[in-house]
């Protein structure tokens, strides 16, 4: 397995035919910190993501992974690589545990079967292993999807709107669990439209629009009324 | 890659088992179509000579796009696709494993078609069972191979249903040719081996253009 302490994009773009979703986005993200990928529908943010978890080519730039690009690291990359996308990734008729034991032994986890159950207990469902997922409520399976997302152990976490759904409890779990996760020395990417929640929590900012970086804020705070006034001049 | 194509294959079973969706649907669909041209072209007890063989694989190539179609609308619900992409192991193999999922699929439905259509149009179909187990075999993986490819391909397509049979036929019809051929050569009063085995040369060879196609593609189009 690959593993870094940073995650570099230099001048990354992305056109989809004549469209260019990602114009020229360059940051840095380090161990132990989360960036925050903050702006509107259409800003540019699952893009960036997508090709953070090499599932998109950029079209122009590179994205290095410590100091390998993802051409260079091949597929043992991905073992470094967790994303919990809008949607949950899940098959809802097989069981949590299915479910988690699949994934487990699809990222190589050694003992998927243990990995499983310590993810179920993590999402405080280890007496719901047994049911299959579609008879969870949203909030459930988020946390179920999350614990997929993590049970590699990934060095990048990416998480594309994780906060969507949840009831208060939960969201708050998701944030115990995201400062645990930089704790840890993770490098998490998250993209989310819920300022509220976000605050306090990045370490730093991008704020996105039309594709375009329109301002890297450093340990953000006020993060409502400072996206009002960026998204503001933006205009 | 064998493991991770196991565990897609493991995983993908598992899924049907418990739904039997497209077991019911494919199987459904199949035997309607026989049953349709049974009707049709059985006059007073007698089929059409060689019609078997053509109406076995008619059967064959709608159900097995109906099985291509709603076992990738599976991974495309709750974009599972992505997660399996993300996997630490060469991509090809997610291929691979969805491959060997719609060969099971299509194997369990050859093994009620071929005795449906050997009782109704009276045909010798299981007079050399090793012959056409290597046709059936043969043309099913020449058949899913490129459907498994281009159902990948047309996962985010709007009109993927459409779509799917009118690039994959165009494709497969030389499969669908020499497992016609080969399965009619099966039914001649004098069977002739040396026809029957020059069929299933060349639908092993086709199998081999189509699987290395579809193996050196399928990162590229799933990335892009």
């Amino acid at each position: 397995m690959i593993d870094f302490t940073e995650l570099t994009a230099e001048g990354v773009s992305r056109h989809f035919g004549r469209r260019r979703a990602i114009s020229r986005i360059s940051f840095q993200a380090h161990s132990g910190s989360i960036l925050g990928l903050l702006g509107p529908n259409g800003a540019g943010k699952s893009t960036m993501l997508a090709m953070l978890a090499t599932l998109l080519r950029p079209s122009e730039g590179h994205i290095r992974y410590g100091s390998h690009t993802s051409k260079q690291a091949g597929a043992s990359l991905r073992s470094a690589i967790g994303i919990l996308g809008h949607d949950l990734f899940l098959y809802p008729e097989l069981t949590a545990r299915e479910n988690l034991v699949f994934f487990a032994a699809l990222y190589g986890v050694a003992d998927s079967h243990a990995a499983a159950d310590a993810a179920l207990t993590r999402a405080g469902l280890g007496d719901r292993g047994g049911d299959p997922v579609s008879s969870f409520s949203r909030g459930m399976r988020q946390r179920v999807a999350l614990e997929r997302a993590l049970i590699h152990r990934p060095r990048l976490v990416l998480l594309d709107e994780p906060f969507t759904g949840l009831d208060d409890a939960s969201a708050g779990a998701l944030v115990a669990r995201l400062r645990g996760l930089r704790g840890d020395g993770t490098i998490v990417v998250l993209a989310t439209h819920d300022l509220d929640l976000a605050e306090g929590l990045l370490d730093h900012a991008m704020f996105l629009r039309e594709g375009r970086a329109v301002e890297n804020v450093a340990r953000p705070d006020a993060l409502r009324s400072t996206y009002r006034s960026i998204m503001g001049r933006a205009t | 890659m064998i493991r991770t194509a196991w565990l897609i294959l493991r995983k993908d079973l598992t899924v049907e088992v418990r739904s039997l969706e497209i077991a019911y649907t494919t199987l459904f669909f199949a035997i309607s179509c026989v049953l349709f041209f049974a009707f049709a072209l059985v006059k007073e007890g007698k089929a059409p000579e060689d019609g078997a063989a053509g109406i076995l694989w008619i059967a064959i190539a709608f159900a097995g796009t109906l099985a291509l179609g709603r076992t990738f609308e599976r991974e495309r619900q709750s974009e599972t696709l992505r997660a399996l992409l993300m996997a630490p192991s060469d991509r090809p193999a997610i291929y691979v494993g969805k491959l060997l999922g719609i060969i099971a699929l299509l194997v369990g439905a050859e093994l009620v078609l071929v005795p449906l259509v050997a009782f109704l149009f009276q045909a010798p179909l299981l007079g050399h069972p090793f012959w056409l187990a290597a046709i059936l075999l043969s043309g099913t993986l020449g058949f899913a191979s490129v459907g498994t490819l281009f159902s990948a391909m047309l996962v985010r397509a709007r009109s993927r249903d459409v779509l799917l049979p009118v690039l994959l036929y165009p494709i497969t019809v030389p499969v669908i040719i020499a497992g016609v051929r080969a399965t009619a050569a099966l039914l001649q009063p004098d069977v002739e081996l040396a026809i029957v085995r020059f069929w299933v040369m060349l639908l092993l060879a086709l199998d081999v253009v189509f699987l290395t196609l579809a193996l050196w593609t399928f990162e590229p189009l799933m990335t892009d």
